[in-house]
């Protein structure tokens, strides 16, 4: 369970003060999919960082499981980062030099888990993810769509509760797209909490709950089946 | 994370990037050859030294007149208020059952010619012993007899080159001499020596103790090298000379010396030569340790978005410290032993140039550079390694 409450994060660019979030309050239960749309500089990326806990609030509680979070050290953020959470990035952050089963391992590597079952395990995941014979390519020589599931595969490898995604299919063509929409919607009816940033009506539709940022608030929530509402009140927001 | 993983994670990095690493590498293992090469020349010297002396015999004790208590001074110059005398040569030899021999030494310059041939050289007044004690082989004739200390005679030995100035081929055995005042007859001619710890004995005449002493008007003897029966007498041997030297002049106003002293002074002083330049040469690793900082901060730049990742994921800041801290250490260590190969390759290369000297690198500094270049590494891969960690996730990840 992920409950936020009045959170606001403040950067500060020299003299200005930029509200990213501006007292954001929602509540995300166990194995939900929720969508976070909004135009660009809305603050959802920031949101999206906070819940993978990336970066902390300038003020606000965030519990997650029960835990406030917002006031943990360094060192215990990234341990929930290794235990409750796995990230999908628009850019896939692969590390080129490293094969796509390598890649998928990194988590497990540095978390100390033995050879052989590292093994096992990136093995398992490549092949949940349609991946089993492309193991020992690099990423230079995998297509978009191929990238964004060996980073799937990597995000869900030490089977976190909660899977973040950020523009998953923003630079994937659509048969691409809908294969990376497809395993995300499997691993959510799995069980897992899926949470993705997106401006496609396309991804959001597919979510329960769509929460819409505009300026740092959330000014609407709406089922997966609002999604026209959204984007006639996102239509509207561009036009001013 | 085991090491053995940490290492191979961070091996691959730097093998990802040929060129850098090649040229960092480089750096290291041009400082730590030159530690090496300079090391070895400097223990080649200690060497040549320690050769040096070994030719002149080890069960060997020299007694010079003057001791530091007594003269405020070096032992051997000047000022010593009794002299040493061919008295207590004698003495030394009859009355210390460890010594076998002893050949006293008295030294000056003197103008020696022949017709119209004249040379100014040094005098080397002995006895027969000299002649086991500094390992002399004669070119022709015969070396001073065996006769009483006190007494003198008017014969000569010359030196070779001095001899070849002197009669310019003709055979000098039997001829006569004027050296200083007196006229000799040249009994031997010494084999060729070359120089021996600063005297040229190819250009020496060489005449009984007594004779020289009479000649130069001394009563002080420049010293007198004395040889025990074995090795193992030294220590007794010195220590009875002192108490006799002591007993017969009142005070102590002698000094003995034994090979193995005087060889562990020279050795001394150059091994701390040897380490000056090792430590001059080590500077050239300071400059390739900045070398190795330059390409860690290029490559923490470089993967700033990795670092964000393996944030992300869950990799402790600790963690990744100790991957950049491991990939200087490789580059570090890499380029040591490469410079260990090269400068190995250069000193075998001297020592088939220059046979002469005994160029050789000692395992401490084949070690010692090698752990120099790995702290280098460490030391000036720690700030970029720093660097990384302390990045933000979130700023890492946006990263162009």
């Amino acid at each position: 369970m992920i409950e936020l409450t009045d959170i606001t994060r403040v950067y500060h660019l020299g003299e200005t003060e930029v509200r990213a979030l501006d007292g954001v309050s929602a509540r995300i239960a166990d194995g939900e999919h929720v969508a976070i749309m909004g135009p660009s500089g809305s603050g959802k990326s920031t949101l999206l960082n906070l819940l993978g806990c990336l970066d902390r609030p300038t003020s606000g509680s965030y519990r997650l499981n029960g835990q406030e979070v917002a006031s943990l050290d360094d060192q215990e953020l990234t341990k929930i980062r290794r235990n409750e959470i796995g990230f999908v990035f628009q850019f896939f952050h692969l590390v080129p030099r490293l094969t796509a089963r390598e890649n998928v391992e990194l988590p497990l590597l540095f978390a100390g888990v033995p050879r052989r079952e590292r093994q096992s395990a990136s093995q398992a995941a490549l092949a949940a993810v349609g991946l089993a014979t492309r193991a020992e390519h690099h990423p230079a020589e995998l297509s978009g769509g191929e990238r964004q599931r060996v980073a799937l595969a990597r995000a869900t490898i030490l089977n976190p509760a909660i899977l973040l995604a950020d523009e998953p299919t923003g630079n994937l063509d659509s048969a691409s797209g809908r294969a990376v929409l497809d395993l995300l919607d499997r691993l959510n009816k799995d069980g897992q909490t899926l949470v993705v940033v997106t401006h496609d009506p396309k991804v959001a539709s597919r979510a329960d709950r769509i929460l819409v940022l505009i300026d740092g608030r959330v000014v609407r929530e709406v089922g997966g089946e609002g999604i026209n509402e959204v984007m006639q009140l996102l239509a509207g927001e561009d036009a001013t | 994370m085991s090491w053995g993983e940490l290492l191979l994670f961070a091996a691959r990095a730097v093998a990802g990037h040929r060129l850098r690493t090649g040229l960092s590498l480089l750096g290291v293992a041009i400082g730590v050859a030159a530690v090496l090469l300079l090391t070895a020349l400097g223990e080649g010297a200690r060497r040549y030294v320690i050769n040096q002396f070994s030719s002149l015999g080890t069960n060997l004790i020299i007694v010079v007149p003057g001791h530091t208590d007594t003269t405020g001074e070096m032992p051997g110059v000047g000022g010593t208020p009794h002299d040493f005398t061919l008295d207590d040569a004698i003495a030394i030899e009859r009355q210390i059952p460890q010594v076998r021999r002893v050949a006293p030494v008295a030294v000056s310059t003197v103008d020696v010619s022949h017709g119209q041939y004249s040379r100014q050289v040094a005098l080397i007044g002995t006895t027969a012993s000299y002649v086991h004690m500094r390992d002399i082989k004669m070119e022709r004739g015969t070396f001073l007899p065996k006769m009483e200390f006190r007494r003198g005679a008017p014969m000569a030995v010359l030196g070779t080159t001095l001899a070849h100035d002197l009669f310019r081929g003709a055979d000098p055995v039997g001829a006569v001499v004027r050296v200083g005042d007196w006229r000799m007859r040249i009994i031997g001619v010494l084999a060729k020596q070359g120089t021996n710890l600063g005297v040229n004995l190819d250009e020496i005449v060489m005449v009984p103790v007594a004779t020289a002493m009479r000649m130069s008007n001394r009563s002080s003897l420049f010293r007198c090298i004395v040889e025990v029966r074995a090795q193992a007498d030294l220590g007794e041997a010195k220590r009875k000379i002192t108490a006799l030297l002591t007993e017969r002049h009142g005070e102590l106003d002698t000094t003995t010396l034994t090979q193995d002293a005087v060889l562990s002074t020279f050795s001394q002083i150059l091994q701390v030569l040897t380490l000056v330049v090792a430590a001059i040469a080590s500077i050239s690793l300071a400059v390739a340790g900045i070398g190795i900082m330059n390409v860690m901060l290029v490559a923490v730049a470089e993967r700033t978005r990795e670092i964000g990742l393996l944030m992300a994921v869950g990799v402790e800041r600790r963690q990744i410290l100790a991957t950049f801290l491991a990939e200087a250490a490789i580059l570090a260590s890499a380029g040591g032993l490469v410079g260990i190969v090269v400068g190995e390759l250069l000193v075998h290369l001297m020592v088939a140039l220059y046979p002469a000297l005994p160029a050789f690198a000692p395992l401490w500094a084949i070690a010692a550079s090698l752990a120099v270049s790995l702290f280098v590494g460490l030391l000036f891969g720690f700030l970029p390694a720093r660097r990384a960690t302390r990045l933000e996730p979130v700023l890492a990840l946006r990263h162009k």
